[in-house]
């Protein structure tokens, strides 16, 4: 269960103060699918960064499955990022040097899984999203959406409750990014929470509520069935279809 | 996360940049093969001048005219003051006097002129007595040593090194032909066995002549040294007083300093000791240089893997996790040029030792050991910085690739 409540973001940019939030709230319900959407700039990075707890609230209240997050340390924040929370990026982020393989069994290194398990486990999770004949490719030799779903494997191996993706298909073409899309939104079909950052408003139809951001502040907050998305919103990369 | 698995993740880093994690090695390596050739020259020299003069034995004594304070006077050479003259009858008066004396050898040294015929040679001319021979372990090539006269008795003989042997008689056998020394004639009585430097002396270079000779040839009335060798069980710091005892009784004061051959040996050791340290310290610095290129190495790598170290963050890496692989990768740097080092600095004191088998040069095992301590320590201590500003990225900052 994720509660934002009255949430700012606030830089210091020179010497003015840059509200990239401002008081944000929203919940989303254990197993929910919510799509952040809004032009450039809007916030929506980081509005997943603090639901990522990679950041903190300036001001506001941001509880996680009951814990107020502003409240704990950089060590429980770490813990909750390995065991609750997978995160997949526009750029992918795998580690250039490892294998496919290697990327994926990254976070059990991290956190001291066995050997074994390990294997058993990337084995699998590589097998879930189409690449188990991949195993020991590079990054460099993978296209755009093989990349993708590496980083889906490795964001499923520690089994999270909670998987942040922020525009995980900006960098593909349309065909790889349905079958990304299909496989994250199949996670979420399991019961795995789900919020995605995008610009592509079929996506934010699909999802069981979408949040419009503009400036920081919450535009609209309705269910997906329901948004009225104008193309101003749209990536001009991408144009909505 | 494992020790196995970090030690993994540092070396794919180090991997991937192949030639510049090799040249931060090499850095390293030079330091530690430098610190190991310098120790193992230091130690060699060190063992050179002991195995010398422990070869004499260490139940020996040795006078020497004048007053110095130190034991190291036999090496500060000049000593301060005008004693009396050390005579022959000094000499005697020790041999007669000290319980537990072999024997003594009077001995003074000079330089002269020595010819055959045309041959001529500037040369050292040492007088001495027949125990000399046995004193410092020589042995006799052909013909005779000094023959087993009293002291006062300067017989007109002298016995050469090899090198002197062949540069003035050639193929002749000298045996029996007469040398010219100064102005005086001396019958060759024998040749040494090739020796080679003894203790600062060329023993082949050499010409050996009775001492009561050798006084009156350089028209000296003190000797240079006189030596006491005294029975293997015998109390060597009760003779080393009595010698200074009777000494000064028949001078009327203390102007003589009796040394013995471990105490100078012992002074020698911790000169040449000081030296090895000293010159091991040079070593250190270059290694304290190469930390400096793993340092920078370091940067380089934290500044471009910024979104790695983001990546890791957000995976759930603690901020001591991060610390480490960034650390090891560096203490693996200094490992690696640390062991290769070792390996290097062998292959250069053997090369060393090819070339002057003579020298016993070998690294001591402290200094492999202490180098390739210093190494990890440069490697650990450089790899902080680096490490700590890995750990300090703000994660979200750091994906973002700012
Ligand atoms: N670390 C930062 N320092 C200053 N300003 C920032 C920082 N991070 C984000 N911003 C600003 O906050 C606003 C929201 O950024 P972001 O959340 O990345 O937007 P979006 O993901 O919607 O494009 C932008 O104006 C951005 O420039
Ligand atoms: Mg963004």
């Amino acid at each position: 269960m994720i509660e934002l409540n009255g949430v700012w973001k606030t830089y210091q940019v020179g010497d003015q103060p840059l509200h990239a939030l401002k008081d944000v709230s929203l919940e989303v319900e254990d197993g929910g699918y919510l799509a952040v959407m809004g032009p450039s700039g809007s916030g929506k990075s980081t509005l997943l960064s603090i639901l990522g707890c990679l950041d903190r609230p300036t001001q506001g209240s941001y509880r996680l499955d009951g814990d107020e997050v502003g409240s704990l340390d950089e060590p429980q924040l770490s813990e909750i990022r390995r065991w609750k929370i997978g995160f997949v990026f526009q750029s992918f982020h795998l580690v250039p040097r490892l294998e496919a393989a290697e990327n994926v069994a990254l976070p059990m290194v991290l956190a001291g899984i066995p050997a074994a398990e390990r294997r058993e486990r990337v084995a699998k999770a590589l097998d879930a999203v189409g690449l188990a004949k991949r195993a020991s490719h590079r990054p460099a030799e993978l296209s755009g959406g093989e990349c993708q779903r590496v980083a889906i494997a490795r964001s499923m191996v520690m089994q999270p409750r909670l998987l942040l993706a922020d525009e995980p298909t900006g960098n593909l073409d349309s065909k790889s990014g349905a079958s990304v899309m299909e496989l994250i939104e199949g996670m979420n079909a399991n019961g795995l929470t789900l919020i995605v950052v995008t610009h592509d408003a079929n996506i934010g139809r699909r999802a069981n509520n979408v949040v419009v951001l503009r400036d920081g502040e919450i535009d609209q907050l309705v269910p997906g069935s329901e948004l009225h998305y104008g193309l101003e919103l749209a990536n001009p990369r991408e144009p909505a279809g | 996360m494992t020790l196995a698995d970090t030690l993994r993740f540092a070396f794919t880093a180090l991997a991937r940049h192949r030639r510049r994690s090799i040249f931060s090695v090499i850095g390293m390596t030079v330091g530690v093969a430098s610190v190991i050739v310098l120790t193992a020259l230091g130690e060699g020299a060190q063992r050179y001048v002991t195995d010398q003069f422990s070869s004499l034995g260490s139940e020996l004594l040795i006078v020497i005219p004048g007053k110095n304070e130190t034991s190291g006077g036999i090496l500060a050479g000049g000593i301060g003051g005008v004693p009396n003259d050390l005579t022959l009858d000094d000499a005697r008066a020790l041999e007669r006097d000290i319980p537990g004396v072999s024997f003594v050898v009077p001995m003074v040294v000079g330089n002269e002129t020595v010819s055959h015929l045309e041959r001529r040679r500037q040369l050292i001319v040492v007088g001495a007595t027949h125990q000399f021979l046995e004193t410092r372990e020589l042995h006799m090539g052909s013909g005779q040593f000094l023959p087993r006269d009293d002291f006062d008795r300067g017989a007109p003989v002298a016995v050469i090194g090899v090198k002197v042997a062949s540069e003035l008689f050639g193929n002749e056998n000298p045996l029996g032909q007469v040398l010219r020394i100064g102005d005086w004639r001396m019958r060759a009585i024998g040749v040494l066995e090739p020796k080679g430097q003894q203790i600062g002396l060329n023993i082949d270079d050499l010409v050996i002549i009775p001492v009561a000779s050798a006084m009156r040839m350089f028209d000296r009335s003190s000797l240079f040294r006189i030596l006491l060798r005294l029975d293997s069980h015998s109390d060597l710091e009760a003779a080393k007083s009595r010698t200074l005892a009777i000494l000064t009784e028949r001078h009327d004061e203390e102007d003589v300093t009796v040394i013995s051959q471990e105490s100078v040996v012992e002074s020698l050791s911790k000169i040449l000791n000081a030296l090895t340290l000293a010159v091991a310290g040079i070593g250190a610095i270059s290694l304290a240089v190469a930390g400096l290129g793993v340092m920078n190495l370091m940067l380089v790598s934290v500044s471009e893997r910024t979104s790695e170290v983001g990546l890791l963050k957000a995976l759930g890496a603690k901020r001591r996790q991060v610390h480490a692989l960034f650390l090891t990768e560096a203490v693996l740097l200094a490992f690696a040029g640390g062991l290769l080092g070792i390996v290097f600095g062998f292959v250069l004191v053997e090369l060393f030792t090819v070339f002057y088998p003579k020298f016993p040069a070998a690294p001591p095992v402290w200094a492999i050991f202490s180098a390739l301590g210093v190494a990890v320590a440069m490697g650990s201590i450089f790899g902080v910085l680096p490490a700590r500003r890995a750990t300090d990225l703000d994660p979200v900052a750091a994906l973002a690739g700012r």
